[in-house]
This record gives structure tokens, C-alpha cells and sequence, in this order.
């Protein structure tokens, strides 16, 4: 920052007024974000899996879906039996580890943004009405919201899944219908602070459109809300489509689904105890990166709603 | 307090009939359940006598009507599986998965509660940083796995719990950890953060001026007050748990209803899924109904709202 400052001072000296202004509102943020370690850490390790996922095909070493019963459960490099030639081992039946893992990582990442994106949009335009409109509309969607919760998440999903059969479509969809609750109670009580704000009732006051106060007043001050939520929710998901996959009733074999994995180990617990902790170790490391970023930006966009 | 009680009740009916007219609706989205019931073998004729005999062919209106009529007397119809009433089998899976809450919230509550008061004393400290991990740990550890990994270490490397049953004590020794620790998190950030805030109150600091002595502080005067969000918490926590409770008993093959909810998914068995899909949301819905009272008894501003 005083380089910045001094580099103004040398090129411009003449502009006093800019220097004393300091540092632009973005400058700011940028330095909070940049010194939060959670955030970076949890930014950092994110994108590193999502280039892990993108480059899928060119970095998995083997076909994730290629059987080589001859090379059955080889050990991970680090055993005494284990061996280069795959580096983190074989599966019960002969498919390289490391490929699967990679692949893996799709479909959690898929399922994950998909699944939040879908309950995004439902989740926020019932929290959005409800608090702007109020009155009936938000009596009807807190009725909806409190149904939502009644409801146990996991075994209502896994009936679905038994009933649609359990394709990678059909588990987004069912984890998107029903994770929005805390989108809705979170953007209804934001909606709700800023329907008095005096912006709101200016724009309602020279005649703006109802359409043009939700989009252009409203939610550009929810949005930081939302992102937080997103990444929640995103971390939520990937976790409940693990469980269901791990359960039988989420995706189905021979996709290379983390929690799969993990189901597929559990037959090896008692020999390969390697085989449940390489895709949990993954599936965790995720998962805690998207909630360190989370956390990060709910610290970074309003230190006041921490805890 | 009894217009609020009476409103929050209206509503807490209205939300199980909401959700029971959804765990009904599964029925109809299966497919045919006459089908299903008569077997692969049946002809179409078969078909049409098992759904004269169940009722299936009536408006689903009638059928809903009826279901939920019965249901109000605690009788869920007859499982496809077992041929036994939904209710019976229900009963007695329930008193497991019950148990198996109780251990859990009571564990999570155990651990989550004086970890958060040591940390919010000395924020910042080894123990605020220890509890902060253990936190950041839960909420992303996969309770499935975490159930795993409990087995390979106390099951199969240290040969001192059992990796699975529900005879014993031993059995519900992991079950428990695993969903207490799905619950801790939470419990633990808002002991926490209430603490913080309670600790900077005025009346903490009146009671430090006239001498109180600082276990007295904490404990008669900032942690009472910290409590009450903390207990609304665990309530709600609880009803989620016992919904959850279907991941940590198939691990551990706990007999409880979790358990037998996730084989009846499997044995296409509706009329049981139905059933603890009604009975698991009637737990959260009193729960949260207690905890509601609770809060409005304790603070007289929830009234309103």
C-alpha cells in the first residue's frame, strides 16, 4: 500500500487530494481478502481441485472405467507393496485409484455448484418475495420454509432416488429441491432490513418499477449474503451426495463418485483400510476448502454477522 | 403466552398435515403399487384384485383421507414387507433411535458447551484455537466416513468396541460420537459467540464489581444467560438427528428406525417409508415447538413475533 502511495507521489505530487483520500473501498477489500489465511488457503486448494476435475482427461494416468482383474487392490506407493504404476493404488476391481479420484472430483464439483445453483434460485426468490412483499407472501413462504425443515432431508432423498432410479440428474435435482431453506430465511431476513432503507423508498418515490427496486436495489446488497450461502450450500450438498452414493441410493456404479468409492472400500475394511481413506481424505480436504472460503468471505463482506 | 402457544400450535398442524399430504404423494409417484405388491409373476388380473383389496383404485383424495385418518390413530396400514403393522414394527425400532439421539445430543451438548465457554473466556487462546479446529473438523468431515474410520481404529486396530449391533452398550459407544459430533459445530459456536457477548454485558460486570467470585460469574450469572439460544439450538439439532440418524445407523447396523427406513427404501416397503417420514418430521416439528415455548417463556420479546 505505501509503495502504491509513493509511487503516486513521485509520478503526480501535484495531486494532494488523491493521496489523502487513501485507499479506494476495492484496494481495501482486496487487502482483507489477500491477508485472510482461511480464505486464500480455502480459495487456493478450491481451484486447485477445479483444475484437477477440468484437466481430468489429460492428467489421469489410467481410463477410470478400465478393468484389469490381473491388478487387483495394489496397495497406494507409500505401502511396501505398492508400486509407481499407480501411484495411489487399484480398486476391487483393478481401476486405477488415482483416475478415479480425479474424476471423482467432477462429480462432487458438478453436483455441488448445480445442485446449490438450483436451490439458489429457488431459495432466494421465495426469501427475496417474502421479505419485500411481506404480509401473505411471507406468512406463505415461511409456511413453506417450516415444512421444508420438518422434512428429513436424507431419507426423502433416498426414497426419490429409490423411486427415479439413482442417475447423476436425478440426485442434483432432488438435492436442489431441497436445499434451498437456508437460502429463503437467510435472503428474507437481509430483504426484510432493506426494505425500510431509505435507497428503497427513494426508488419507490420517483416511480421505479417494483421489477427495477428487486433487481437493481435489492439484490446487489444481498449479494455478498448470497455468495456466503452458496459456498454453504455447495459444501452441503457435495456432503449429502456422498452419503446417498455411499448409502446405494445416490449415483450409481461404475461412476466414480467419492462417496461410491468409499462404499466400494468398506467391503475391504478389515485388509485395505487405504481404500476408504484416500476419497474421504479427498472428499474432506473439499469440502473444507468451500467452507474456509466461506467463512472467509462472510469475514471479509460483513465482520459483523460473524459467529 | 397462550395466544402465542395456540398460534405456534396452529401451525405445527398445519406443517405435519403439509408434510404428510408430501409423504403421501410418494406413494403416487411410484409408479403402480398394486404391481408392485402382486410381484413380477402376477397377470393383469391378479393386478386388479390386489388393488380392489388395498383400496388402490378409489380417488386418492379418499385414499389420503383415510391414510391420515388411521395414521391419527397410530395405525400406518400393513408392510409389504414384513406383513406385519407398520406401527408394531415402527415401536419398536423407534426406542433405539431414540436412545441413540438422547446419547448424541448429550454428548454433543457435553463437549460442545464448556469447550465454547473456555474458549470465549480466553479468545484467542490454545483452547479458543483447539475448539475452532475441532469445529472446522466436524463441519466438514463426512459422518459416513468419520463413522469408518472409528471402526478401523477402535474396531479392528484396538479390538475394543464392536463394529456393529445394537445388543450391547459397547454398540452405541461410536453411533454416538459420530452424530454428537455431526451436532457440535454449531452447539459450539454459539456457546461461544454467546459467551463473548454475555462476558461484555453490564450485569457481568456489576457482579464482578460486588465481589462475586469468577466461577460464580461464569456460571450463575453469564453462562444462564449465554444458555438460552444454546438450548433452542440443541432442540433443533435434535430433531435433525434423529433424521439423520439413518447414515450413522446403517453404518454401525443399529437396529433403530433409521435403520429399517433405509431397508424399506430398499424393499420398496412405502407404506413403512411413509410412515417414519411422517413420524421422523413429527419429532422435528415438536421439537421446534418446544423450543419455541421454551424461548418465549424465557424471553417475553418472542411473544410477539
Amino acid at each position: 500500500m505505501t509503495n502504491t502511495t509513493e509511487t503516486i507521489n513521485t509520478v503526480a505530487p501535484k495531486v494532494e487530494a488523491e493521496v489523502l483520500s487513501g485507499p479506494t473501498p476495492r484496494q481495501i477489500l482486496l487487502t482483507k481478502v489477500l491477508g485472510h489465511k482461511g480464505l486464500m488457503f480455502g480459495a487456493i486448494v478450491l481451484l486447485t481441485i477445479f483444475l484437477m476435475a477440468l484437466f481430468a482427461p489429460l492428467l489421469a494416468p489410467y481410463d477410470p472405467y478400465h478393468q484389469d482383474l490381473m491388478h487387483r487392490m495394489i496397495p497406494p506407493v507409500w505401502d511396501a507393496k505398492g508400486s509407481w504404476e499407480n501411484i495411489l493404488g487399484t480398486d476391487h476391481l483393478g481401476r486405477d485409484y488415482l483416475s478415479r479420484l480425479l474424476y471423482g472430483a467432477r462429480i462432487s464439483l458438478a453436483i455441488g455448484a448445480i445442485a446449490a445453483l438450483i436451490s439458489g434460485i429457488i431459495g432466494t426468490s421465495m426469501g427475496v418475495a417474502a421479505g419485500y412483499f411481506g404480509g401473505r407472501v411471507d406468512a406463505c413462504v415461511t409456511f413453506l420454509i417450516n415444512v421444508r425443515l420438518a422434512m428429513p432431508v436424507v431419507l426423502v432423498a433416498l426414497a426419490v432416488v429409490a423411486l427415479f432410479g439413482g442417475s447423476l440428474q436425478v440426485v442434483i435435482t432432488v438435492l436442489g429441491l431441497l436445499l434451498w431453506d437456508r437460502f429463503a430465511v437467510v435472503m428474507r431476513s437481509a430483504t426484510l432490513q432493506l426494505r425500510s432503507m431509505e435507497y428503497v423508498t427513494a426508488a419507490k418515490a420517483i416511480g421505479c418499477s417494483t421489477k427495477r427496486i428487486l433487481f437493481s436495489e435489492i439484490m446487489p446488497n444481498i449479494a455478498n449474503s448470497l455468495i456466503v450461502i452458496v459456498t454453504l450450500e455447495m459444501a452441503h450438498a457435495i456432503l449429502l451426495e456422498a452419503a446417498l452414493s455411499f448409502l446405494g441410493l445416490g449415483v450409481q456404479p461404475p461412476t466414480p463418485s467419492w462417496g461410491l468409492m468409499v462404499s466400494e472400500g468398506k467391503q475391504m475394511l478389515l485388509f485395505q483400510p487405504w481404500m476408504i481413506a484416500i476419497p474421504g481424505v479427498a472428499l474432506f480436504i473439499l469440502v473444507l476448502a468451500i467452507n474456509l472460503l466461506g467463512d472467509g468471505l462472510r469475514d471479509v463482506s460483513a465482520p459483523e454477522n460473524r459467529n | 403466552m397462550l395466544v402465542y402457544t395456540l398460534k405456534r400450535l396452529g401451525l405445527a398442524l398445519l406443517v405435519t398435515l403439509a408434510v404428510s399430504m408430501l409423504s403421501f404423494a410418494l406413494l403416487y409417484l411410484s409408479g403402480d403399487p398394486a404391481a408392485a405388491i402382486a410381484g413380477e409373476t402376477a397377470n393383469a388380473e391378479d393386478i386388479e384384485a390386489v388393488r380392489i383389496y388395498y383400496g388402490f383404485d378409489r380417488p386418492w383424495v379418499v385414499q389420503y383421507g383415510e391414510w391420515m385418518f388411521n395414521a391419527i390413530r397410530g395405525d400406518f396400514g400393513t408392510s409389504y414387507y414384513f406383513k406385519l403393522p407398520v406401527s408394531q414394527l415402527v415401536a419398536e425400532r423407534l426406542s433405539v433411535t431414540m436412545l441413540l439421539g438422547v446419547c448424541g445430543i448429550s454428548f454433543a451438548l457435553l463437549t460442545a458447551v464448556p469447550l465454547g465457554v473456555a474458549a470465549a473466556v480466553r479468545p484467542n487462546s490454545i483452547i479458543d484455537r483447539i475448539a475452532l479446529f475441532l469445529s472446522v473438523m466436524g463441519q466438514a468431515m463426512p459422518s459416513f466416513w468419520f463413522g469408518l474410520v472409528l471402526i478401523v481404529l477402535f474396531s479392528i486396530k484396538l479390538r475394543i468396541l464392536p463394529p456393529s449391533g445394537s445388543d450391547n452398550w459397547q454398540n452405541f459407544v461410536m453411533p454416538t460420537i459420530v452424530l454428537g459430533y455431526y451436532a457440535m459445530p454449531a452447539i459450539m459456536r454459539l456457546t461461544r459467540a454467546g459467551m463473548l457477548d454475555v462476558l461484555g454485558a453490564d450485569y457481568v460486570r456489576t457482579a464482578r464489581a460486588k465481589g462475586a467470585g469468577e466461577f460464580r460469574v461464569m456460571f450463575k450469572h453469564a453462562l444462564r444467560n449465554a444458555i438460552i439460544p444454546v438450548v433452542s439450538l440443541a432442540a433443533v439439532q435434535m430433531g435433525f438427528m434423529l433424521g439423520g440418524s439413518i447414515v450413522v445407523e446403517s453404518i454401525f447396523a443399529l437396529h433403530g428406525a433409521g435403520y429399517l427406513a433405509w431397508e424399506s427404501i430398499g424393499r420398496n416397503d412405502l407404506p413403512t417409508v411413509q410412515a417414519l417420514i411422517l413420524v421422523f418430521s413429527m419429532f422435528y416439528i415438536v421439537f421446534t415447538f418446544l423450543s419455541d415455548l421454551l424461548n418465549a417463556w424465557l424471553d417475553p420479546r418472542m411473544r410477539v413475533g
